[in-house]
């Protein structure tokens, strides 16, 4: 934590990202998944992230989420150093996340997966359940309306009736939603999207770019996000980051790095850039 | 400027930051300190059985004779040869389902139970007596079709309808089925100790070389060589190599155009001859099986199974020895020297504090496990 | 939004595919022989297993229908009738859709019947020509004599075959009756059947009651129904059946249909109402009927202990007999003068208190290294925790502490208050304590998983990165649901010790474990009410690892039935008897959704591309 700082005095006046990683590392058993990457996410951003299948950029998501062992580099939060804290406590730092291959908790209701989601924020535990005191009620009472409050953001798709079926009877697109829902309710400071809007029809990816939007104005979340999508980046991006096995390769807005025949070669080849 | 300071930190400090590691650590700690301590009490003991460290540990101690702690080391090798082949029927099913059959001690009390009857059978006859050698192969091989044919009807009737679901069911079913097994014993044979027909001398008496009895050489003997033969089976024929494949993918080894269900059949006949192979050689070596027979061997070579890495072939004869040798020594180099009394009834308790500790130590085992993909994600 | 519809591969709602081609009909009669024929040989090897285990022997002291009929040669008819039954469910599932069931079933429930009888045929003739006596040791003339109802050899094998192809074919009929009628012959049958087993209880209870004059009737003097009352039962509850038929059902529906006050108005009624049952009973039941509610009782808090930990948090702890035997041995030393070590002597609900803390401990020390191994390795370990507890109990070392194999004898009653003492010798104040220790189980347990950490637990049993990922300390929550569970089988254990007055490391079995987790799993794990029927139904008729049952006789088989229904049920119904919704749902959830889909209930109507109709588990 003391390095960290120091970190920040010596830059002074710039402002502190919200997220940062600084030459991270990981690998897998020899194959260098990332390979000294430095990436940041700032308050009130919305950061895409973007290469070709295999560039790490899922790695990226597991190593800042604690899930995959990171093998060199420091990942900062606020200020803080995430390294050597356990999933859930990353989450309850203020970073959540959605799963690539939509990942709910198939047999609970809609409203269950959000509220179970705010474990982290609520307090109340076994001796209140059993004496049913008032705090106890009181919080059942917001952890519901919160519930309540966070999937009226997407419409009508997962209220009315359908907040009391099990998540495995929704849609491909309302589970990616209920996803979102999951995440929202841990009530984060950063959002990591990971393919939000894969496997969709144009019709929902653009409902669901319009509420990417959203969560940042409305709610106030930065977001990093994964996507294949190129509209939906354009869309979407204060900034793009472009990896490419494990290195950055370019960043900036997103007709700078569309251009960059760096970011053309990764996509397409050797042959393309040079063309 | 930024970089120089950021030292290359590996998650692997991170252990031992909640309560629950801390209490591990703890326990980790406390359980070293035992055994060193226990170790050291029996280093002392053994030099001179009055110095105070070993006064200190167990008053009462009295050390043992290099004879009595080679005689330890061999009946801990030979039991662990057993768990050995009956672990090797863990491996292969986990290694090929991924569930732990629980039921697989209870093929081994199967196969001691047609032991005891077929020589029992031929000692009525007379063959017992006058071709020794001739009826042990004969019971043997009786023994093996017998539990491959139990471990066969148990897949086809308890596991397959089974696969696909949840990872406990299997097990949970196969926990009935040890049940099933061990009371249709006790219903169908009845629930007395049975005793096997006298053997012959040179099984009974100790021999000059290394003074080992008879029946323990033939024991590690019957053990090696059905291991060389496995392992000649597993990695060198087709049937072999379709069994690693499907325990690599099953869905790919499927695609390729391996018959999985047969395959699987094979594992479990395979893993059922082990277990009855082990039937007869723990019915020569203690002349005496009940119902409950397979239930603490059983779990013993399940967690020779997991020490070795479960999946691993080799690795379960391995887990066995140790498991086998620990139970055996360790009780009376470790327990005794520190003043436990009666140490001889904990060895089981001993075995089973082996397999926590290792998985506490290190849960792969000690040659790391062998998983199907799905699982190593 | 329908501009995109669902891809036209798979079923479309509605169930019709103009364009498939239906499988060919059968003609009538034509059979599976070949099904016939290995189900009947699978059911003709249960019926000689069944012979050989003794059980038709050894039960055929016990009467059903005087002079008709023994549990002896009930358990003989089971199979066939079973597998008649059966064969025509086969026959009716693979057919046309259209298929309506004729002569098909009861010719196939015939063949299928008389060659499971036939194997009983077989065994008759064999056990007149060799002696295999020597390894089997029900080999006997007495099984020859009962199979032959004290005949010849050949007329065994004759009327087996009769009997067989008879109850094979009443198989097959049964799947001809309508719904209506199939209830009510099911009904009478399990009227008869239950007032058989039920008839020490309700003997004790009419007794009791003063309602003697009513029992001699129905049973006869040497047990059993007598034959005219058996058929007077069957008639008025197969009337019953007909006549309320839905009743019932109906009468549920109105109070599930209920809504917020009322609703709760109901339960709250339905709960008194049971408790002034249970409260009221005892009171005209006997010392057996109390002591047999007891034992009940006990298994069924140990029951909601594991239920907790395996139904609620999906841990599966097969060690769970050492959180009672924790609890036995721990109150054991604290309250008996004969303690070989300590004996503080304490009054038993002060000694409660410390045995609460003992058990959380324990489960803290048992939990925290086995809590983050993968669930198949935990059962193992937890299993083994659980011999090493018992060895421990049993080994000289500690015998000082806790005498060996000589256990702690000697230990008082449970003084309450001093209001009264409870003591085995008075197995209705027992039962009492036990009733209250229950209500309070249920209440935590049904209030835990309700709460913030009910749901926690929930999410844990559904997949654990992902709750890890949400914020939850996995690790934490499970140890919790842990401790829990091992504070509520100590209470089991502790009046268990005061109950019998003596613990022996005898009584902390690994079969005890498995006994819990069988009867937990037949009532439907995660769910309160399954797991209490669950274990009255069980412990109640078949006992306990060493407590009898209402069915004695079945004191030797009775672990035997409990492997084959621990397979049965995972085979057939792993949900349980009284499944909670969301473990069926776990299960069953392909085909849920495939049903849901069939329906039309499928949420699509944001014209959900391929996935939304695809129903993978997630």
């Amino acid at each position: 934590m003391t390095d960290t700082q120091a970190a920040a005095a010596a830059v002074p006046g710039a402002v502190q990202p919200l997220l940062e990683t600084r030459g991270l590392s990981v690998d897998f058993g020899g194959l260098h998944a990332l390979d000294q990457l430095s990436f940041e996410v700032r308050e009130g951003e919305i950061v895409s992230v973007i290469g070709p299948n295999g560039a790490g950029k899922t790695t990226l998501f597991n190593a800042i989420t604690a899930t995959v062992e990171v093998s060199d580099g420091d990942i900062v939060f606020e200020g803080q150093s995430l390294l050597g804290l356990d999933p859930n406590r990353v989450t309850s730092r203020g970073i959540a996340r959605t799963f690539q291959n939509v990942r709910l908790f198939a047999n609970m209701s809609v409203l269950e997966n959000v509220m179970v989601s705010q474990h982290c924020r609520t307090k109340q535990h076994a001796f209140g359940a059993l004496l049913y005191t008032r705090a106890f009620r009181r919080e059942e009472a917001e952890i519901r309306q919160r519930a309540e409050e966070i999937l009226r953001f997407f419409g009508t798709r997962l209220i009315g009736y359908r907040v009391d079926q099990p998540a495995f009877t929704l849609s491909y697109a309302n589970r990616r939603r209920l996803e979102i829902a999951r995440a929202m309710a841990t009530q984060p400071k950063l959002i990591l999207l990971d393919e939000p809007v894969a496997g969709m029809n144009p019709v929902e990816s653009a409902e669901l770019t319009g509420l990417i939007g959203r969560l940042r104005d409305e709610w106030g979340f930065a977001i990093a996000v994964i996507e294949h999508d190129m509209g939906v980046v354009r869309e979407v991006s204060d900034r793009v980051v472009v990896l490419d096995h494990g290195v950055k390769i370019a960043e900036g807005d997103y007709a700078d790095v569309a251009n960059d025949p760096q970011v053309i070669e990764a996509y397409l080849g050797k042959g393309a850039g040079e063309r | 400027m930024a970089r120089a300071e950021v030292r290359p930190v590996r998650r692997r400090a991170r252990k031992s930051r909640t309560g629950v590691d801390w209490f591990l650590t703890i326990m980790r700690v406390a359980a070293i300190t035992v055994i060193g301590l226990g170790l050291l009490a029996f280093i002392a003991q053994e030099i001179n059985t009055d110095n105070p460290f070993a006064q200190w540990a167990n008053p009462d101690a009295t050390g043992l004779t290099g004879a009595q702690f080679q005689g330890l080391i061999i009946s801990g090798v030979t039991q662990g040869a057993m768990y050995g082949l009956i672990a090797l029927g863990y491996s292969m099913v986990y290694g090929v389902l991924g569930f732990i059959n629980f039921a697989h001690g209870e093929v081994f009390m199967v196969g001691a139970m047609t032991g005891m009857i077929t020589s029992n059978k031929l000692a009525d006859a007379g063959l017992w007596e006058s071709n020794f050698v001739g009826s042990l192969v004969f019971i043997m091989v009786v023994s093996i079709l017998v539990c491959s044919l139990t471990a066969v009807i148990m897949e086809r009737v308890a596991y397959r309808p089974l696969r696909g679901s949840p990872r406990l069911i299997p097990l949970i079913t196969s926990i009935g089925v040890s049940f099933f097994l061990q009371n249709a014993s006790v219903v169908l044979l009845g629930p007395a100790a049975k005793a096997y027909p006298d053997v012959p001398d040179w099984i009974r008496t100790k021999h000059t070389f290394l003074d080992i009895e008879g029946a323990k050489i033939l024991v590690i003997l019957v053990a090696a060589v059905s291991m060389i033969c496995l392992w000649y089976f597993v990695e060198r024929t087709k049937s072999g190599k379709a069994m690693r494949a499907v325990a690599e993918d099953a869905e790919i080894a499927a695609l390729m155009g391996i018959d999985v269900n047969r395959t699987i059949v094979k594992v479990f006949a395979l893993g059922g001859a082990m277990a009855g192979l082990a039937g007869i050689l723990w019915g020569i070596l203690f002349r005496s099986v009940i119902h409950t027979t397979g239930f603490l061997p059983g779990i013993k070579a399940f967690s020779a199974a997991v020490v070795g890495g479960i999946g691993h072939l080799g690795g379960a004869m391995a887990g066995g020895l140790s498991i086998g040798v620990a139970e055996s020594v360790g009780p009376l180099v470790i327990l005794e020297p520190l003043g436990v009394s009666g140490v001889s009834q904990l060895r089981d308790a001993v075995a089973f504090a082996v397999l926590i500790g290792v998985l506490l130590l290190r849960p792969a085992g000690l040659f790391g496990e062998r998983l199907q993909a799905e699982d190593r994600t | 939004m329908t501009a995109t519809l669902p891809p036209t591969t798979g079923p479309q709602p509605g169930g019709t595919q103009p364009e498939a081609p239906l499988a060919a009909p059968r003609p009538a009669l034509a059979h599976d022989w070949r099904r016939i024929a290995r189900m009947g040989s699978i059911a003709a090897f249960g019926q000689v297993f069944i012979a050989l285990s003794n059980m038709p022997v050894r039960l055929d002291e016990r009467l059903i229908v005087k002079p008709v009929l023994s549990l002896g040669y009930l358990v003989l008819l089971i199979l066939p009738f079973a597998a008649g039954y059966r064969q025509g469910h086969q026959i009716k599932r693979e057919g046309v859709p259209t298929y309506a069931p004729g002569l098909n079933e009861v010719v196939g429930g015939l063949s299928c019947g008389a060659l499971a009888g036939g194997g009983l045929s077989l065994l008759a003739v064999l056990l007149t020509h060799f002696d295999l006596r020597e390894p089997l040791v029900n080999w006997s003339p007495i099984l020859l004599d009962l199979l032959a109802f004290g005949n010849a050899t050949w007329f065994a094998a004759v009327i087996w075959l009769v009997i067989g192809g008879g109850m094979g074919a009443a198989g097959g009929v049964l799947r001809l009756l309508g719904p209506r009628i199939r209830r009510a012959v099911v009904t009478m049958a399990l009227a008869v059947a239950g007032a058989a087993v039920l008839e020490s209880l309700v003997v004790d209870l009419a007794e009791g009651l003063g309602l003697e004059t009513l029992t001699d009737r129905l049973y006869a003097r040497r047990g059993g129904v007598n034959w005219s009352s058996a058929l007077g039962l069957a008639v008025v509850s197969g009337l019953l059946a007909v006549v309320g038929r839905g009743r019932f059902r109906q009468a549920r529906t109105r109070v599930t249909e209920l809504e917020g006050a009322k609703r709760t108005q109901a339960n709250v009624g339905l709960i008194l109402l049971t408790a002034a049952v249970l409260i009221v009973l005892p009171l005209f039941a006997g010392k057996l009927t109390n002591e047999l509610l007891a034992n009940v009782g006990l298994f069924v808090l140990l029951a909601l202990g594991l239920n907790v930990v395996v139904g609620l948090a999906g841990i599966l702890d097969l060690g769970y007999v050492a959180f009672f035997a924790v609890g036995s041995y721990s109150a054991a030393v604290l309250t008996a003068a004969t303690s070989p070590k300590i004996a503080p002597e304490m009054p038993w609900l002060a000694a409660l208190i410390v045995v609460v803390i003992i058990a959380g401990l324990v489960g803290l020390f048992i939990g925290a290294p086995v809590i983050r191994m993968r669930g198949d390795y935990l059962a193992i370990v937890t299993l083994g925790f659980g011999e090493i507890i018992r060895l421990l109990f049993l080994s000289d070392w500690l015998s000082g502490w806790f005498g060996g194999s000589q256990g702690i004898t000697n230990i008082p009653a449970a003084g309450i208050f001093g209001l009264t003492d409870v003591a085995g010798t008075d197995p209705r104040r027992v039962f009492y304590l036990v009733l209250a220790f229950c209500a309070l189980a249920i209440y935590v347990s049904w209030r835990l998983e309700h709460s913030r950490l009910g749901r926690a637990w929930m999410a844990v049993r559904e997949d654990e990165t992902v709750a890890e990922a949400m914020g939850i300390n996995t690790v934490n929550v499970k140890l919790l649901a842990f401790v829990v569970g091992a504070v509520l089988g100590s209470f089991s254990g502790a009046i268990f010790a005061a109950k019998v007055g003596s613990v022996f490391p005898t009584s902390f079995l690994i079969l005890v474990s498995i006994v819990i987790l069988v009867v937990v799993i037949f009532g439907g794990m995660g769910n309160i009410i399954g797991v209490i029927a669950g274990s009255a139904v069980l412990i109640g008729v078949l006992g306990g690892p060493k407590q009898p049952g209402l069915l004695v006789e079945f004191s030797e088989f009775k672990l035997l039935i409990y492997g084959a229904l621990l397979i049965w049920m995972m085979l057939a119904r792993p949900e349980g008897l009284i499944p909670s919704v969301r473990r069926t749902r776990e299960l069953r959830q392909q085909e849920m959704a495939q049903d849901a889909w069939l329906r039309g209930e499928v949420d699509d109507d944001d014209g959900g591309n391929g996935p939304a109709g695809s129903p993978s588990a997630v």
